[in-house]
This record gives structure tokens, sequence and C-alpha cells, in this order.
């Protein structure tokens, strides 16, 4: 609760127990109720309702929710304010112009709020999570001297929120992926709320002492988005890209992994509508790890699905992938660019303007045919026979799971163990061959092999001893930054080569960006260089004895 | 943080007012605006209907025994806060005077509100003081009210001078016309020409009009009570003057 701030829930029956003249809806009987009581030591001043609309802001992964920070939008009549709850309990303000959601955090008014809020929700844009409808009721308290010491707001409201099918995952954050939505409105509790004037916070004490002794209110237990949330249904911080199925050792392989690949399924679906409306680059992001890890989990343990399931889906989801790639490609040069360009030394930052304007250009053209892919028969095919079929693994009957194959029959325990050893061992082998002669394409292909096993460790977490599991994935990822730092460099560079190209082609590349564009390679070239060098250390530190025994504590069941 | 100080070494000039109306001005813009009622005499407190006491008094603020903010009173307005005058401040000279770098106290005190606050106004009481001494240091920009006498110009160039002879800190300085009485030709006179010769006199001036003196009584600033007055748009248009001078810059010395 912010400081100096008291917050109540009025009980509604409160409305024609409480209150001698009554009319209207709940808020408006308070009143006289609640004046009564502060009276003779404080008087309230009367002002108007006002209709007010409240939208609750969040990320889509609700990065806002696990900082603890609480971000509402206030918009009435000509007026707009933008509030934040901080978890040591300050509330922040900012009067603002009305604004349209979703936005990126810097079209949030400059000031203490956006400072705050900014590092939290980075690249990610704030989405409606909520929003209600109402009508807010402030008066003033004011003491002998007729000055407000304390504000008391009264709101009634009623949350809207939708419910249908599509996604399944219960993560909808006002744009997912639903297909079939009805609106419905549902009641909030009215919320008494007193917030102190600075300087003035014993009074207020003594306003929420006189207050919570009336029949009928009680100090609120939750806040008011957690009341929201509650009142309909939804469950705070409900999407993540983690994997996070719960798998039993004993379970069969086959329905594990189907699990496992139903889960990475509602996350890719999760992200299509974002994705499709450009909200921001992270949806196309989680899109394309859902489907590499779907990709993966097919080509390191697809034979532990039943039939031919892998085989006749494998081609679909590397269509999907590389349709994905090109926007995220350019998403990537274009959320690098301010970066690099702070980083030139002969060139100066304008000059990497039009390299900015054409690859904005591209990205309109390739998320044309991104969207094309999504909107496709071809993708609406791939989803539904693909939850289709997973759905038949998970649920399917001893009868018919005993004509299965040996792999998918097996605990899903023994599959772990056995494909988690057998990456890591190709891990080692492919990277242990590395030189520092050895051409980028092998590195390439160690990069490969640790995504592998580290997606092979995300889908079985949960079977694995917590410490240990997140020891070994520590080490991995050390590895995997060092690899991707050397890899993006390279890729980087020849990508930076292939745009100028494109320019000069377009005749879209004055003499200073190409002179830019070539400084831009080069110092790619040296950070991938540097990275390079501290290959050595880091594979050893992954193949240490400690590191190692953590993966064969990992994967001792199956032996 | 701006730190704006209403200044004059007269009284009764028009000082309090030109601070309570252009704090509130500044925060109705959305700007953190704090105004510190710095005259023991607590007028512009009173107008906020807040009680004239800071618990410790001066000695508490200067010495910092008692955390700076918590002083801080919140007014009835979004955005503007007070910190309220206390009778003890007439004693903050010999306080001043007591500390290390006394000239400097004030600005050491202010420091810190920038992470709170994006305006600060000072109302300072009528006199050539430490107190003073240490506005002159700690303020941005002096906003000046003078009344448009024959003699308003040379008590204008006094001021110019001595802040020209402070040797670190210089604060711009811009006065503007007060009580400005129109049925009085030297008055019309000297608010008509001066400011065409003159960079530190504002073009933006105040009429005498009782409805100002009214403030007393609705304890409230001017805006709040009577927005479409002419006396509200004076006001208005000094504001904009005085903010658009920031934003362009500002002034040093005329």
């Amino acid at each position: 609760m912010p400081r100096g701030v008291r917050e109540f829930t009025l009980d509604r029956s409160f409305a024609t127990t409480g209150a001698r003249a009554i009319e209207g809806p709940g808020a408006s009987a308070a009143w006289p109720y609640l004046a009564g009581a502060l009276h003779p030591r404080f008087q309230v001043a009367a002002d108007r309702p006002l209709a007010v609309r409240r939208v609750w802001l969040d990320t889509f992964d609700w990065r806002l929710y696990r900082a603890g920070l609480g971000l509402e939008y206030i918009s009435r009549r000509g007026f707009a304010e933008l509030s934040l709850v901080t978890r040591e309990g300050t509330r922040i303000v900012s009067t603002t112009r009305a604004m349209i959601w979703p936005g990126l955090s810097d079209t949030l008014p400059r000031g203490p709020l956006r400072e705050r809020v900014a590092p939290v929700v980075g690249i990610r844009a704030l989405l409606p999570i909520l929003s209600s409808a109402g009508t807010m009721w402030t008066q003033c308290v004011l003491d002998s001297e007729k000055k407000t010491v304390a504000r008391l707001t009264v709101d009634d409201g009623v949350v809207q929120s939708g419910t249908g099918t599509g996604t399944g995952t219960g993560t909808d954050i006002g744009t997912t992926a639903r297909t079939d939505t009805t609106m419905t409105a549902t009641a909030l509790p009215t919320r008494l709320t007193v917030t102190a004037v600075r300087g003035y916070d014993g009074q207020a004490d003594r306003i929420g002492r006189l207050i919570s002794e009336l029949p009928g209110i009680s100090p609120a237990s939750r806040s008011a988005l957690d009341t929201a949330l509650a009142a309909v249904g939804r469950k705070p911080g409900s999407y993540t890209s983690k994997v996070g199925v719960q798998l039993a050792p004993a379970t069969p392989a086959g329905p594990a992994l189907a699990g496992v690949l139903l889960r990475l399924l509602e996350m890719a679906e999760a992200n299509v509508e974002g994705v499709i409306r450009d909200i921001d680059t992270e949806f196309l992001h989680d899109l394309r790890i859902a489907v590499r890890r779907t990709r993966s989990a097919l080509k390191l343990a697809g034979d532990a699905l039943p039939g031919d399931m892998a085989v006749r889906f494998t081609p679909e989801f590397r269509w999907l992938g590389q349709l994905t790639t090109p926007s995220r490609d350019l998403d990537v040069h274009l959320l690098g660019l301010q970066r690099t360009a702070a980083g030139l030394i002969t060139a100066a930052p304008e000059d990497l303007q039009p390299l900015h304007a054409s690859l904005v250009r591209y990205r309109v053209t390739e998320r044309r045919s991104l969207i094309r892919g999504l909107r496709s028969a071809r993708f609406a095919c791939l989803t539904r026979d693909w939850r289709g079929a997973l759905s038949g693994v998970v649920t399917a009957p001893d009868k018919a799971t005993r004509r299965w194959a040996e792999h998918a029959r097996q605990p899903v325990a023994n599959l772990a163990a056995a494909r988690i050893r057998r990456a890591h061992q190709r891990l080692v082998k492919t990277a242990s061959r590395v030189t520092p002669a050895s051409p980028d394409d092998d590195l390439h292909t160690v990069r490969k092999r640790g995504k592998e096993l580290r997606y092979l460790l995300e889908f079985f977490a949960t079977l694995h001893e917590p410490a240990i599991h997140r020891g070994a994935v520590r080490e991995l990822k050390q590895l995997q930054d060092c690899l991707g730092e050397i890899q993006d460099g390279h890729v980087q560079r020849e990508a930076i080569r292939a745009l100028a190209a494109r320019m000069v082609e377009d005749r879209a590349a004055p003499a200073a960006t190409l002179l830019a564009m070539g400084e831009l390679a080069a110092q790619l070239d040296a950070a991938a260089s540097v990275a390079r060098e501290g290959f050595a250390k880091r594979f050893a530190q992954f193949t240490s004895a400690r590191n190692t025994q953590r993966i064969a504590l990992l994967t001792k069941v199956a032996a | 943080m701006r730190i704006y100080a209403t200044y004059n070494i007269k009284g009764g000039v028009g000082k309090t007012s030109a601070a309570v109306n252009l704090a509130y001005l500044a925060s109705r813009e959305g700007w953190k605006t704090l105004l510190w009622d710095l005259d023991p005499q607590a007028a512009a407190t009173y107008l906020f209907r807040i009680r004239p006491r800071v618990k410790g008094g001066s000695k508490a603020l200067v010495h910092g025994t008692r955390p700076f903010d918590a002083a801080i009173k919140g007014t009835d307005f979004a955005n503007l806060d007070l910190l309220p005058a206390d009778f003890t401040y007439r004693r903050m000279d010999l306080l001043l005077d007591a500390a290390r770098k006394p000239t400097r106290q004030l600005a050491r005190l202010l420091e810190p509100l920038a992470r709170d606050y994006d305006v600060v106004f000072l109302d300072c009481p009528p006199s050539v003081s430490l107190v003073s001494e240490n506005v002159l240091h700690a303020a941005d920009t002096l906003i000046v009210p003078i009344i448009p006498t024959t003699l308003c110009t040379r008590t204008l160039d006094q001021l110019t001078g001595f802040v020209g002879s402070l040797e670190a800190h210089q604060p711009s300085i811009l006065a503007f016309f007060s009580m400005v009485d129109r049925r009085k030709r030297l008055h019309r006179d000297i608010v008509e020409h001066l400011p065409a010769e003159r960079t530190d006199i504002a073009t933006a001036a105040i009429p005498a009009m009782s409805l100002i003196e009214q403030m007393a009584v609705r304890r409230a600033p001017l805006p709040v009570f009577s927005p479409r007055s002419e006396a509200t748009r004076c006001y208005q248009k000094l504001w904009e003057e005085i903010s658009g001078r920031h934003r362009s810059g500002g002034n040093r010395q005329g």
C-alpha cells in the first residue's frame, strides 16, 4: 500500500444499511455515512462524481507485476493521469495527454514515472491488461482551517473482460489470438481510498481509524488490480516464455513430450496476434523461440512421439521458422542500430540515418509476407492439426499406448537422461575440434549444438534437482553468450554488407552512409574477434570437472 | 530543478502574491513545485491555510537535525507543496552565520529536493540579510517586483550591481512591474517605455487590483477563485515570460 494511502472495501449491502437518504448506486449513499463518522473533527467538502475509465497496464509478460509495480491510466473528461504504485509503497502520479494503448515506454510523459517504468519494461510495449469503467467520487477532508488534509475516493467500477476460445493460455492481455471472444462486465467491490495530503499523515491515520470503525467497511486486503483480476478470474503473471511443464519421471515419454510441445504451441499462438499488430518486437522473438524449441524437440526426441508425427510436422515447422527469419533479422538490426551508431568513431551517428530508413522500409515489406503467412490456411492447418495430434497422444487410452514403439513408452526420465547425455557429448565433441584457425561455420555448428542441449535442459527441467539444473544451465548460458557474440558479429557483418549492396541498388546509400556502414562492419568484426579469443576459456569452464559432474548427475537416472 | 526567488528589499510590493500565483501556475502545468515561505510573517503559508510551524524551527532545518522534506506540506492543489514559514525564521541569520560557508546553506539544503521537484519558489522576506544572500546563491532567477516609480530603476540597478559582485553563482534577474495603477500617468509612462529599454524587465505587468488583495480573504491563489480575471491573465503572461526565458537560456543582468 502506498505511503500515506489507506484503502478499504465497502460492503455493497452498506449502501442500504448505513445511510439515511439513499439514492443512486453504492458510492453516492456512502457520503453522508462517512461525513457523519468524521464530524465534528473534520468536514467533508462536496464534489461531483466523475465518470472515469481506468486501464491497468503491463507488458505481455507481466514485467511490471513481477517487479512489484502497478501502473494505471485513469482518464476522465478532459483529463488523464498515470499512476504508478511501487513496491516500496510510494505512488508516482503524472498528468498526461490522452493516450492510446498499447504504447512503448518512450511514449510516457518524461519524469520520475517514466524513469521508474522504462528500465523494467525495456523494449516491451505497455498493454491494457484490464480496464474498468465507473464512477469516481473524490471528496476533500478539511480540518478546522478548511485546509484539505486528506482525500477520500470512492470507486464504483465495472470491469470488462473477454472470454472465449483460442489460445487456452489464460494469458490474454487484450491482444492475444482469441477467435471467439465475448465481453462480459463484472461489477467490482466498491473501494474507498483515503489519501493523505503530504505532511498530514497523522490526520489521515485518524480519518482511517474513524472510517474503519464503521460497520460495512473493512480494510482492503488486496490492491485494486489484484481485486479486479480476481473478480474476472484472471491469474496475474500467467504468461511466461519458460516451458515449465510439470513432469513425473515415470510418465511415458510420448505423452510427456506431447505435453511439452502443447505448451510450446500455446506459447507460439499467444504471440501471433502481437506479431500481426506489431505491438512490440518481443512477440516475434517469443514466437520464434517457441518454433525453434519445437523444431529441436522434433529433431532430438521426435522418435518418442508415436507414429510418424515428427516426420509429418518437421517440414511445416521449418517453413514457419523460415517465415519469421527475415523480419526478426531486421528487428535485430533496428534494435541495435542506436547503440552501435553511438559507438562510431570516424562516422557520425546521423550518417546511419539512411540505413535506418532503409531498414524500416525493408521491414514493412518483410512483415507483409510474415502476416500473410500467419493468416494463411497453411498456418491455421498446422496449428489445428498439431494440437489435435498432440492432444491425442496426451489423452491416449492405455490400449492405444501399448501399440506405441518402445521410445514412446519408456519413462520420460530415461528419455531425458539419454537425450541430454547425447546432446552434451555432441556439443563437447564439436567444440573440442575448434581451433583459432577454424572457420566461422564450425563455431556456428557449436552454437547450434549448444542450443540443442539448452532446449533439452529446459524441456525436462522439472525432472531435475533445481540447484544442479541451475548450475548446468548457468555454465551453458555463458558458453552460449560467448558463441552468440562471435556469431552475431559475423552474421551482422555479412548482413551489413548485403544491406549496403541492396541500398546501392535502391539508390538509397549516400557515400557517408556507406562509409559509416563500413566502420560498423569493422566494429562488429573486431567485437567478434575479441569474443573468439575468450572461447577457449569459456569452453574450459564448461568442461570443468564440476560441470561435467553436474551433467552426470542430471543424466544419472537412465543408468 | 529550477529555483526562482521573489525578492525585493522593500516590503509590500507584491512578492508573496507573485510567489503564490506563479507557483500555482507552474504546478498547474504539471511541474512538481515547491514554495518555501522564508518570510516569518508567513503570508504565503496563511494563503494556503497551512499552520506556520516547522517542527524544530529554523534550527532543525539549518542544522539538519530533522529531515528537511518532513517539514513539507501538501497544498490543496496537485503538484504544489509548501515549506511553511515559522516564526523562528526571524533568527535564521544567526544560525546561518554560525555555519561553515554561511552564504551557501540554503543552496545546500535545497539540493536534494531536485529528486522530487521541478520548480522551487522562494518567497523572501523584505531585507538585505544573510538569508537574502543565501537566496542569491541558491536561485537561478530572481523575480523582482517593482512599483513603477522614478526610483525603481535605481533600486534595480543596485540589485544588479550587487548580484554582479557575487564571486561564484550569479542568478539571472527578471523584474516586473507590480501594483501598476493605470490612472497614474507616471505609472503608464514607465510601464510603456522601460521594458523596451531594458532586457531585465518583463513586458507583463501586474495591475493594482483589489481582487489580488482578495487572495488573503479567499485564502487561495488568484487563478483558483478568479480564473478569468484580468489579474490572472497578467500573472499567466508573466509566468509564460519567466518560463519562456528559462527555456531559451535566460538572461543575465540587463
